[in-house]
């Protein structure tokens, strides 16, 4: 097994400011960034403020930017840098630093709870909810994410823009949000809220967050843009607008409870 | 509070519950439930916990694919599984409960894996009569994980994330809160409340090679030993057949069980199903002994007997471990799981995701074409905190322990998706139990300044020594310790040489240090959990040394049987003047009706 030394520019600072410190540390054959910053930790930096707990890709914790792009530092091979080149290793830019390489995502922590939780509809006459897996196969696809907050973090509407997180819930959310709507046994319509302040139409479908999603959930394709056709057919479509009328004078109210 | 320091951050309620794992969670949806003011603790962020690493699904008898599947069947393979040392009562009421637990997962918005004909579909797994794990692929804890987060966050439940909880408070001998330290500014914090939840999980990381996150350092064993509660059962640790172990980066990261479960066999480096070469007398009349016969099993319950593949995880366990020490391992000292030969890789990639993509990502293996290198890695602590069967409630008031913390269901040997049962079952039972006591006391208890101050104090000691030991340093120094003189196969001298090396390690404890300041500082962390590590692990190293022979998940080299004398009792341990007394107590016998079950089929 070979070990070879290499060269780790790590951000270090707090809310004040910080700058990138260079390392040397060893890395060994079939490694990944967070051994290598680990290891940092361990010998020379023991106060390197990293975030990290399963360290396989399945809790999503120690995301970071790696060389500029949003990465899962347990889920990144060293292997895949060509040798010599250094190694940049960044917090996550669209949160507040709390320190090092730790970002503070309270933020996201909050959206969660403006989401109305799923609301399902009674069970079957013999006590069992029946779903097809064609139907569960959709919903299950986006309820692989394991909240690591790489697409908030990549996406340009609440990146740059402060004053958009109050207005715009971010990939994450849609997906959640999508799910729920996918969901076979759910009650309610989420589609005024997803129109209101959860700002369904700030997305221009750019796809980053599908590109550096750690789950290979296609956020763009299978969350953001049905749930942005279900909300044109909801507001902006005259033909579902004049049977919903005419349902509402026949006395039939939509299938969902409408929220938001 | 008679201290020279600023007021402490103070947060009251009715229902403490630290830790936010399956458990953690399940019990705090109780309280919230109950209408009470319920707070969670967890050292991570919320959603990140350890279960979201289990893989292969809830064992739930809910005869979805095997109407011949009962609660009996279901408690009697728990039973037999953990060698007949788990608490009967715990056994029987997971059994019963876990499906409704299930189904009131769904409820909540979990979506599980399909029948044909719409319901809940249920895998095959080590040790269970019948295919009965309810799952998600094979990311089952991420979706109970996210169920119950939602669910608890839809109940505007009080969750204060990253923080470390470094002591439990005790008030005329009961527990009325914690103390707490936030891992982001270092500040310390105290929760009082009429009744505290332990789920905190196990002790994974005192081992080299483990399937274990980071969370995993004994921290609720040691804080309720800590207390005045007892501890059960602490010798039984149980290694997962099967972890990768290359490259080492990943070595230890857990492979499912759903991998047999769902047709994979395992082979030794001459391609031979070495497994069948391994089964015990317990269960050679319920284990297929011709490959035509466990090939059939699959598909036809009734009439063939199961595949050796996967008997209990111990059995296979130690199967793996002889046959490298035999010389007959792969190169990099595991063995292979194939699965590739069985299935196309549709089949493969559809019911195990997770394995394709860990293997795909991490070690450039291609599970659809090629075997699986794999070996044991520390994966689960069947002992734990000592608790009544129905309640959950310790020894001490006002204390309750559920999931991996608390020992009694598991016995000597814990059964793949029993786990996720468990924490749904007793999360929600210690839950209830904790919102009973909050109907009975009526005041907050008192804090004494004395506890929060020696415990404060002793948390900042490392930062006053200037010249001393690395706390880096220590851990790996314990986890190679535990590995090689603690681990799968023991033996007395190596036991003896253990609590030695553990003796060392602790001196050198009282003089670690950190650099840096308290501001998110990892070194701090890990020093300040080094305390629960190390007295979690001198338990484990004790019950192990006294107990002389071989059952589940403790191996004796020296001891290699069973001991029938042994087998009829469970130690248990408390803090007595600072030493570690241990007893032996009788495990309990289980009542004529469900004594039959095991009668009638023997």
């Amino acid at each position: 097994m070979s070990t070879a030394e290499v060269v780790l520019d790590v951000w270090r600072g707090d809310p004040s400011g910080g700058r990138f410190v260079s390392y040397r540390v060893p890395a060994t054959e079939g490694e990944v960034v967070l051994d290598v910053i680990l290891r940092l930790a361990a010998t020379q930096a023991p106060d390197l403020a990293v975030r990290w707990n399963c360290k396989a890709g399945k809790c999503g914790s120690c995301s970071t930017e790696i060389n500029g792009r949003p990465a899962l530092a347990c889920m990144t091979r060293m292997s895949t840098f060509p040798p010599g080149r250094t190694i940049t290793v960044a917090p996550m830019r669209c949160f507040p630093i709390v320190r090092d390489l730790v970002s503070d995502v309270s933020f996201n922590y909050e959206v969660a709870t403006r989401i109305p939780a799923f609301a399902p509809r009674g069970a079957e006459a013999d006590g069992t909810r029946r779903i097809a897996q064609v139907d569960a196969d959709r919903v299950q696809e986006l309820r692989r994410c394991i909240e690591c907050f790489l697409c908030q973090d990549v996406c340009h509407v609440i990146r740059d823009h402060e004053e958009n997180k109050a207005v715009f819930a971010g990939p994450r959310f849609m997906v959640r949000l999508a799910e729920l709507d996918m969901h076979p046994l759910d009650t309610l319509d989420r589609r005024p809220l997803l129109r209101g302040e959860l700002g369904i139409a700030m997305c221009n479908i750019t796809k980053c967050c599908t590109e550096v999603c750690p789950a290979g959930i296609h956020i763009t394709d299978n969350a953001i843009i049905p749930l942005k056709e279900r909300v044109a057919d909801a507001y902006f479509d005259p033909v579902a607008w004049l049977g919903r009328k005419i349902a509402r004078r026949l006395g039939r109210g939509p299938s969902r409870t409408q929220v938001g | 509070m008679q201290m020279s320091m600023p007021a402490l951050e103070t947060h009251d309620m009715d229902v403490l519950v630290i830790g936010a794992g399956g458990a953690g969670l399940r019990a705090a949806i109780e309280a919230r439930q109950a209408g009470l003011r319920t707070g969670v603790v967890c050292k991570s962020l919320l959603g990140k916990a350890h279960t979201v690493m289990a893989e292969g699904g809830i064992a739930a008898s809910l005869g979805n694919v095997w109407t011949e599947d009962s609660w009996r069947v279901h408690f009697r393979d728990t039973m037999r599984g953990g060698k007949m040392m788990a608490h009967w009562r715990m056994a029987q009421i997971h059994a019963q409960e876990a499906p409704e637990r299930v189904l009131e997962l769904e409820s909540w918005g979990a979506v599980f894996d399909r029948t044909p004909d719409g319901r809940i579909a249920q895998r095959d797994f080590g040790g269970h009569r019948y295919a009965r794990l309810a799952h998600v692929g094979d990311r089952t804890g991420l979706e109970m994980v996210r169920t119950l987060q939602q669910r608890a966050v839809s109940l505007e439940t009080e969750v204060y994330m990253e923080c470390v909880i470094l002591r439990l408070l005790t008030s005329d001998g009961e527990v009325c809160g914690a103390l707490g330290v936030w891992r982001d500014s270092g500040r310390f914090v105290v929760f009082r409340a009429k009744a505290v939840v332990l789920a905190t999980g196990g002790v994974g990381k005192a081992f080299r090679v483990t399937s274990a996150s980071w969370e995993y350092t004994g921290d609720g064993q040691a804080l309720a030993l800590a207390a005045g509660a007892e501890l059960a059962d602490m010798e039984f640790v149980q290694f997962h057949p099967t972890g990768m172990v290359w490259p080492p980066s990943v070595a230890g990261l857990l492979v499912t069980e759903g991998v047999r479960g769902d047709g994979g066999v395992l082979r030794n480096s001459e391609g031979r199903r070495f497994m069948f070469d391994y089964v015990p007398a317990y269960y050679a009349a319920e284990t297929a002994d011709t490959e035509a016969e466990a090939d059939r099993w699959y598909a036809d319950k009734v009439n063939n007997r199961r595949t050796p593949d996967l008997l209990p995880r111990d059995e296979v366990a130690r199967a793996i471990n002889a046959e490298v020490k035999a010389g007959r391992g792969g190169p990099h000292g595991g063995v292979w799981l194939d699965i590739a030969s069985r299935h196309d890789a549709t089949y493969i990639r559809r019911r195990l995701p997770s394995m394709y993509h860990q293997f795909a990502e991490l070690a450039d293996v291609d599970i659809t074409a090629t075997a699986m290198e794999v070996g044991p890695t520390c994966h689960y602590m069947m002992g734990g905190v000592r608790v009544d069967p129905d309640t959950g409630a310790t020894n001490l008031g006002g204390l309750f322990a559920a999931g991996e913390v608390a020992a009694g269901l598991h016995g000597a040997n814990r059964l793949g998706g029993n786990s996720l049962g468990d924490l749904l079952v007793f999360g929600h039972r210690a839950g209830l139990a904790a919102a009973a006591r909050c109907g009975e006391v009526r005041a907050l208890g008192v804090l004494d300044g004395s506890q929060v101050g020696t415990a404060i104090a002793a948390a900042l000691a490392p930062f006053g020594r200037d010249e001393g030991e690395n706390p880096y340093s220590i851990y790996s120094d314990l986890q190679g310790t535990m590995q090689s003189l603690v681990g799968i196969v023991r033996t007395g001298a190596e036991l003896r040489r253990g609590l030695e090396e553990i003796g060392a390690l602790e001196q050198r404890l009282s003089q670690v240090s950190v650099e840096g300041n308290r501001q998110f500082n990892p070194g701090w962390h890990l020093a300040l959990s080094l305390g629960s590590l190390l007295g979690v692990s001198r338990c484990i190293a004790t019950a192990a040394l006294a107990r002389t022979e071989s059952r589940g998940g403790h191996t004796r080299d020296d001891y290699p049987d069973p001991d029938p004398a042994w087998g009829a009792v469970n130690q248990v341990v408390r803090l007595e003047d600072g030493e570690l007394v241990y007893r032996r107590e009788r495990v309990p016998p289980m009542p004529d009706d469900l004594a039959a079950l095991f009668e009638a089929a023997q």
